[in-house]
């Protein structure tokens, strides 16, 4: 089916696979210089803010961590700023920046809120402009924004230098991790970005919101805000979280196809570049490139595929002449040449199917979240393509820092069982992967999967949960478990369709947040605390390379298979049958 | 090589009906993957006696036919059995060897001495370690120990299989008893170095019984994988049925699926062919080493064998043959070769090493010297002592001597005479060629050199370089100068050599490798190798050797072959690959069962899944049969790979894992394909759906 989408299609996924590539590729460097703690253009601006920093904060940023310490700081971190910022939302009736009065939010409310945005998830209950006061977006979660995207990365460093270091317990210092990871990378970045947004139309502004009269006469209200500051970062952070209700359709936060090549290319910048940070920072570049590698071969034919599921449309429509450009062709003309519609709802017209499906593979490969089209409106299989990509655990570029890690234990989970099969004990990068290792790999792998199918049964059997589901059948079932999928997988991507800012749901998707980002975040740091105290093996020609193509094709193989084949019967029950019952009749 | 093991026959009657013991649950739990199929094939079961009984009619299971349900019922029993009987036969294997080492331990007595040497007969079984003994011709050994007075032959083909006797002394490099062994003549006295149940004996018969086998550590990290796999399927599978019913619910149409499907469905994603199979793989690995006359004292050691990538050799006897050869005579310039021959025969006579003899042999086929023995002729000999480092004779006022360059140098100079420059260079060019230089003497003056020759294996070379492809680093250690020991090392193909080695110089060698993270095997026999094999990550001890030497390996080599190193190393690897291979075989077989059974599970509820049964299988029970059948029968198809190991080849680790990758992982995912569409024919063709 995909390969029957058209060339410009082709031609606009291979040119923003070039845009991302050319950037991901220097930032990356920057990036391994930064958390190697090595001079860069920007030192001299903020070397002595970050000296600053600490001071102030009085934390010893010299002092290196064992992996246990720096996994305490994580969640004194998270906590504290899960503590902030509910008390902020609950809280925001009382406090300033608010013109439009919007009272605090409830506390179930507030409490998925706060989870979502300290685990970087984005999940949103709510829609932002009428329930979240300006103060609220910026001070609460524009923060978040940019500090849980610094703790992904940070914990990814934290497992670098446990495969890089050998026989010690450090770890490098958490502190001076997550104030780098902002002050060198998230903070000049977003600021580009931010810039770049507000030239093209990004509205930022304090102002009350704007009222306007209408043809007919009505009053309407237009919903403003400092839009562009947080649109950056949102994009950049792997974050999800839109100003408005409708993200990145909206024409505030992302007005050209211009300013949608920007958020796009956002989308993935980091936690592409991140391998290339990861091969420098291991010391051999071909380990970062076959990550990459196996992302992108992972990314691109999803990514074509929604393509072509959009553009292909619904076989019916098409049939009763309800395709826009068949219709006017009077039904006659061939769909290679008259499907310029295919499935246009609730996709913008300024992005068309292409762009929309590039989004939607985009922002559910990286933990993004953010939509510029409804993916509730997707063909069955179209909306397949999200779901599955979240469901490979977020590891298909992922989240800023935790994409990687999560990609990291993947290979762990490979090496081990490729590294069995030429007779050796299984090592990465001079590492042996023993018991320890698989029993932390795995909980970080199962863990998610095990709460997105725990979660969406109860969902679905317990009256509560089933009070939230309108549509009918299948698609009321792919809404439930796209959800659960999305907050389990820390992605923050919705399907819409399901009502889920009630206390039930609330409440649930929080925790399923919750255990998602730290049952998978502390294995990581167990497994780079393990690695690093143990001696690193010489490579010989007896050693499993792991930057060759053939690892890369083996590494694809058991994330796609440890995906499918934990989600299939329930996939069935959904996308699939969708699917089938849409070709069928 | 004489193998140990009498009959590699299985007792398939035996085994089968260990088979059906293990059904015990106390026996499953040790396997959570096989007891996941235990816990699926009870409450099958118990399904099945519900309907047979008629009530509960309210269970989903109504909507199954009942013969349907008992046939799954069945195969389920058979998967666990299967898995249990791959298990037995490969125990049957080794059973009846350990059985014959229980029967040599039996009802031996001891004759232990105390203090004041008084005798007095006890039970073998009372010995401790330390206690003394003294073994009379005919007795058994009752205990491992070590020779302190007294020397003996013995019989040890009851551990080693070779029936030829082995002289145990005290005080030398074989001064090893082993318990169960037979002294022939003469008697020894010794000292108890194993208390009951840790001999060697007992660590044997700990090898080929399974039960006291212990998981070692991949294998435990392998358990763990399969085990959290298992979960997830159980969550995809247990979470099934609340999607089932909101389906069901929501579409209005169809049943819920049942019970049984579920369970079968489960069965069929747990990775139940590895899990099967994985303690015949680690059990037959122990097998092969015993049948290659190894006996490790963990499995810990057999697996950390295939992650050596440092191997030490000694020279002599594994690179080259034991003994060296003099091929040539290069006179000084005042000498003829003709006299040289002659003195160095004259010489040579009383010396019985190989290297005498050889000298002998030469100098009499070069210049056709006359027959004659030591005894023949009227002389002194004067045997090689380690102070003077010469040996000669001293017949008719004639001082013969022979030795090492620096030895004969020292000694000439004593007596007035001096090193020629011609013989300096020549002793230079053999050694740096890798011979040894023998440097003849009479009196004073210096006749010139023997050329002995170290004669390398001829097959070692090829040996050698399998072992650099699999990224294995050969190193040689001898005691010879540095020059020399290049040469050889050259002319072998080793990757790196240790001249002048002492235990010091090896156990420093180690030490330096695995600080860079390398793994050592190596071989020894001696008491002075004692330090360094206990530093090796593996060690194989001879058998011949010392006490102190087999108690620092983790393995002794019955047939003290030091060549058998490679042997290890690649019995280590093949077991790691057979679970490897399996693993990746069983996790690929899922993609095909998910396509015989989901839409069979569903087809009520949504037939329009049946678009996914692209294996054209002909009703929804025939898949779900035919997916558990193949998942059962293909446990017992694989045994025979479990029990001989997947085909080892010395190739690199790339070329090594995309064959495997292609056979076991591409294999894997087509087989069960064809396997469950074949099944599914021939349950149509009986009729049986």
């Amino acid at each position: 089916m995909w390969l029957g989408i058209t060339a410009s299609a082709w031609v606009q996924l291979a040119l923003y696979m070039c845009v991302l590539t050319a950037l991901a590729v220097p930032l990356g460097g920057y990036m391994a210089r930064v958390f190697s703690g090595e001079r860069t253009v920007l030192t001299a601006i903020f070397g002595p803010v970050e000296r600053l920093i600490h001071r102030l904060c009085g934390v010893n940023s010299v002092e290196e961590m064992t992996w246990k310490t720096y996994a305490v700081a994580v969640i004194l971190f998270s906590l504290t700023g899960f503590v902030l910022l509910f008390g902020l939302l609950v809280g925001q009736g009382v406090l300033p920046l608010n013109p439009q009065h919007l009272p605090g939010l409830t506390p179930d409310l507030a409490f998925n809120t706060a989870v979502s945005f300290i685990t970087n998830t984005n999940w949103q209950s709510y829609g932002g402009e009428t329930t979240l006061s300006y103060f609220s977006q910026m001070v609460g979660l524009t923060v978040q924004n940019f500090v849980s995207a610094a703790v992904g990365m940070a914990v990814l460093v934290a497992l670098i230098r446990g495969l890089t270091r050998h026989s010690t317990d450090r770890l490098g210092n958490f502190w001076t991790d997550l104030v780098r990871a902002n002050l060198y990378i998230l903070l000049p970045l977003s600021l580009i970005v931010a810039v770049a947004l507000g030239g093209l139309g990004v509205i930022q502004t304090f102002d009350s919101y704007a009222t306007a009269r209408t043809l007919e006469g009505r009053d309407q209200v237009i919903a403003l805000g400092p839009v562009a500051s947080q649109e950056a970062i949102k994009m950049l952070g792997t974050n999800g979280g839109g100003f408005f209700n409708t993200n990145s359709a909206h024409p505030f936060e992302n007005p050209t196809p211009f300013s949608n090549l920007i958020e796009m290319v956002s989308i993935l910048l980091i936690p592409a570049a991140l391998c290339f940070t990861f091969g420098k920072m291991v010391g051999d570049r071909r380990q970062g490139v076959a990550i990459f590698a196996a992302m992108t071969l992972v990314f691109v034919p999803f990514a074509a595929a929604a393509i072509g599921f959009e553009q292909a449309g619904n076989p019916h429509l098409v049939a009763a002449g309800a395709d826009p450009t068949t219709a006017q062709a009077g039904g006659n003309m061939a769909p290679a040449t008259a499907q310029a519609g295919g499935n246009m709802e609730g996709k913008e017209t300024r992005f068309g199917i292409v762009n929309s499906a590039i989004w939607a593979a985009a922002t559910t490969a990286a933990s993004n979240g953010s939509v510029n089209a409804m993916h509730d409106s997707f063909t069955p299989l179209g909306g397949l393509v999200p779901m599955l990509l979240m469901k490979f655990g977020e590891v298909i570029y992922g989240g800023a820092g935790s994409g990687l890690y999560g990609m990291l234990v993947f290979v762990i989970l490979t090496v081990f069982i490729a590294g069995l099969m030429v007779g050796r004990t299984p090592e990465y990068l001079g590492k042996k992967i023993g018991g320890y290792e698989i029993k932390m790999a795995s909980i970080a792998v199962l863990l998610p999967c095990a709460l997105v199918l725990g979660a969406t049964a109860l969902a679905v059997v317990t009256p509560l949960g089933k009070a939230g589901i309108f549509n009918p059948g299948a698609q009321g079932f792919s809404e439930v478990l796209y959800a659960f999928t999305s907050a389990a997988n820390n992605n923050g991507s919705a399907f819409a369709g399901l009502s889920a800012n009630t206390p039930f749901y609330n409440t649930l998707l929080a925790l399923c947040m919750l255990f998602g980002r730290f049952f998978v975040l502390l294995p990581v740091l167990a497994i780079a605390g393990s690695l690093a105290a143990k001696k690193a093996v010489p490579v010989s020609a007896g050693t499993l390379p792991t930057h060759t193509p053939l690892f890369v094709a083996i590494l694809i193989g058991v994330i796609l298979l440890i995906g499918v084949l934990t989600y299939a019967p329930a996939l069935a029950l959904g996308p699939v049958i969708e699917h089938l019952n849409m070709i069928k009749g | 090589m004489s193998s140990l093991t009498v009959t590699y026959k299985t007792d398939i009657g035996a085994a089968a009906l260990q088979a059906l013991r293990r059904l015990d649950p106390r026996y499953q739990i040790r396997n959570p993957v096989m007891f996941l199929v235990w816990v699926g094939s009870v409450v099958t079961t118990l399904v099945l006696g519900v309907m047979l009984t008629g009530t509960g009619a309210r269970l989903p299971e109504f909507h199954q036919p009942i013969w349907f349900v008992g046939l799954i019922c069945f195969w389920l029993w058979f998967t666990v059995l299967f898995a249990n009987f791959a298990e037995t036969v490969a125990e049957g294997r080794g059973k009846a060897q350990a059985d014959s080492l229980k029967k040599t331990r039996r009802d031996v007595s001891a004759k232990k001495l105390d203090k004041s040497k008084k005798q007095t007969v006890v039970a073998a079984n009372s010995l401790r370690k330390g206690d003394v003994i003294r073994i009379d011709a005919g007795d058994v050994v009752p205990a491992d120990g070590q020779v302190i007075e007294g020397i003996a032959s013995v019989d040890e083909s009851a551990i080693t299989g070779e029936s030829a006797p082995v002289i145990r002394e005290s005080g030398g490099d074989r001064d090893a008893v082993t318990g169960g062994t037979r002294v022939l003549s003469d008697w020894l006295i010794v000292r108890v170095t194993a208390d009951p149940g840790e001999s060697f004996l007992d660590r044997m018969i700990g090898l080929v019984e399974s039960a006291k086998r212990q998981k070692t550590p991949n294998e435990i990290a392998l358990s763990i994988l399969l085990a959290a796999l298992s979960l997830v399927f159980l969550m995809a599978c247990a979470t099934l049925l609340p999607f089932s019913l909101f389906s069901v619910a929501r579409a209005g149409s169809g049943t819920v699926i049942s019970i049984v499907v579920l369970i079968a469905l489960l069965v069929c994603l747990i990775p139940t062919t590895i899990g099967g199979l994985l303690s015949a793989i680690g059990i037959s690995g122990m097998q092969r080493l015993i049948k290659a006359n190894v006996i490790a004292t963990s499995g810990r050691a057999v697996e950390a064998a295939g992650d050596v990538n440092v191997l030490l050799l000694d020279k002599t006897g594994t690179i080259t043959f034991g003994n060296r050869q003099a091929v040539e005579f290069i006179p000084s310039s005042q000498v003829s070769a003709q006299q040289l021959a002659e003195a160095a025969e004259l010489s040579s006579l009383a010396d019985e090493t190989p290297e005498g003899r050889s000298i002998v042999a030469l100098a009499r086929g070069q210049f056709g010297l006359a027959e004659r023995k030591a005894s023949d002729i009227e002389a002194e000999f004067i045997p090689f002592s380690a102070e003077q480092r010469v040996s000669g004779v001293v017949i008719n006022e004639r001082h013969i001597f022979k030795g090492a360059g620096d030895a004969i140098g020292k000694l000439v100079a004593k007596r007035g005479g001096a090193m020629p420059a011609e013989v300096a260079a020549a002793v230079e060019d053999i050694a740096r060629k890798g011979g040894t230089p023998l440097i003849v003497a009479e009196g004073p003056k210096v006749l010139g050199v023997i050329y002995l020759k170290d004669i390398v294996k001829p097959d070692i070379k090829v040996r050698l370089g399998e072992l650099r492809k699999m990224g294995i680093k050969s190193v040689m250690i001898t005691g010879d100068n540095p020059l020399t020991a290049a040469a050889i090392a050259s002319e072998a193909g080793v990757d790196d050599f240790v001249a002048e080695a002492t235990p010091e110089t090896k156990l420093k060698y180690i030490r330096k490798m695995q600080e860079g993270g390398e793994m050592v095997a190596m071989v020894g026999d001696g008491t002075n190798d004692a330090p360094a094999l206990a530093q090796s990550d593996v060690a194989v001890a001879m058998n011949s050797g010392t006490q102190a030497a087999k108690e620092a390996g983790n393995m002794v080599d019955l047939d003290s072959d030091p060549t058998k190193l490679i042997e290890i190393v690649e019995i280590g690897k093949q077991l790691l690959m057979t679970r490897g291979a399996l693993t990746t075989f069983s996790i690929a077989n899922d993609l095909a069962k998910y396509f015989a059974i989901i839409p069979a599970a569903f087809a009520t509820t949504y037939p329009a899944l049946g678009l996914l049964n692209i294996m054209g299988l002909s009703s929804p029970q025939s898949a779900i049969l035919s997916a558990v059948i193949f998942n059962a029968l293909i446990i017992i198809a694989l045994i025979p790979l479990a029990l001989k190991g997947v085909k080892y080849r010395a190739e690199s680790a790339s070329a090594m894992l995309s064959r495997h990758a292609f056979l076991y992982g591409l294999g894997g995912i087509v087989t069960p394909f064809i396997g469950i569409k074949l099944i599914d024919l021939g349950l149509t063709a009986v009729g049986l759906v």
